[in-house]
């Protein structure tokens, strides 16, 4: 009972974060301006972090939360950079 | 899911339900970036995900992997954190790009800088109560 449990909600929600990543994906290919882009690039990553800790919760290893950790720091420095380029044309002036 | 067989009833419900309704919020926000109209609206619409979502889903682990009783487990609210503090961050700078880009290009309904200033004086002369 208590794997038909987990296992279930955790299939649930994988498949509903792939479906989030699949309307950012969407939105970065097709969104209208660059800020559209790089927001919705900025949720990816954050789902794809999300993801990262249910496939820990799945397969329960600890390797997973440093992947989602790793994950988050780039994903925001990647974000502040591509900001600052929409801002100035520049990263590093 | 072979390591699950140890964990007791309560423990897999609880992280079922916060897994769930984490992914939840997640794709509700994320059909929130398809459906709004304008950027400055769209903006909003992550931040259900970077905010509960993520909040449920670290909750979600750090009860699963406590129960289990495999590590001690408050490692996840580095990640929690992190999100929470990193976020706004972004979005603010994303927005001011934004705003700046739309009015380099006089594009748009966006205020211009003389309206912002416009505006703020005359809310300073309205709690003066003064007539300068």
């Amino acid at each position: 009972m208590t794997p038909a449990v987990l296992f279930w909600s955790l299939a649930a929600a994988q498949i509903m974060l792939v479906a989030a990543m699949g309307c950012y994906a969407y939105r970065v290919v097709r969104g209208p301006r660059a800020q559209d882009r790089v927001l919705c690039l900025d949720a990816l990553y954050v789902c794809a972090m999300l993801l990262a800790l249910t496939v820990g919760i799945r397969t329960g290893s600890g390797v997973y939360f440093e992947a989602a950790l790793i994950i988050a720091i780039l994903g925001f420095a990647s974000s502040v950079a591509l900001a600052k380029f929409l801002m100035r044309g520049e990263v590093i002036e | 899911m072979s390591h699950a067989y140890d964990l007791p009833l309560w423990a897999a419900v609880l992280t079922a339900l916060l897994v769930l309704i984490g992914a939840g919020l997640t794709l509700a926000g994320a059909i929130g970036t398809l459906r709004f109209k304008s950027f400055y609206e769209r903006v909003h619409a992550p931040t259900l995900g970077t905010s509960w979502g993520t909040g449920a889903m670290v909750l979600a682990s750090i009860v699963f992997f406590s129960a289990l009783g495999t590590r001690a487990m408050v490692h996840e609210v580095l990640i929690a954190i992190f999100i929470t503090v990193t976020t706004p961050v972004t979005l603010m700078l994303l927005a001011r790009a934004a705003l700046y880009r739309d009015r380099t290009e006089g594009s748009g309904d966006v205020p211009t800088k003389s309206d912002v200033r416009r505006s703020a004086r005359s809310d300073a002369t309205r709690v003066r109560g003064g007539t300068d």
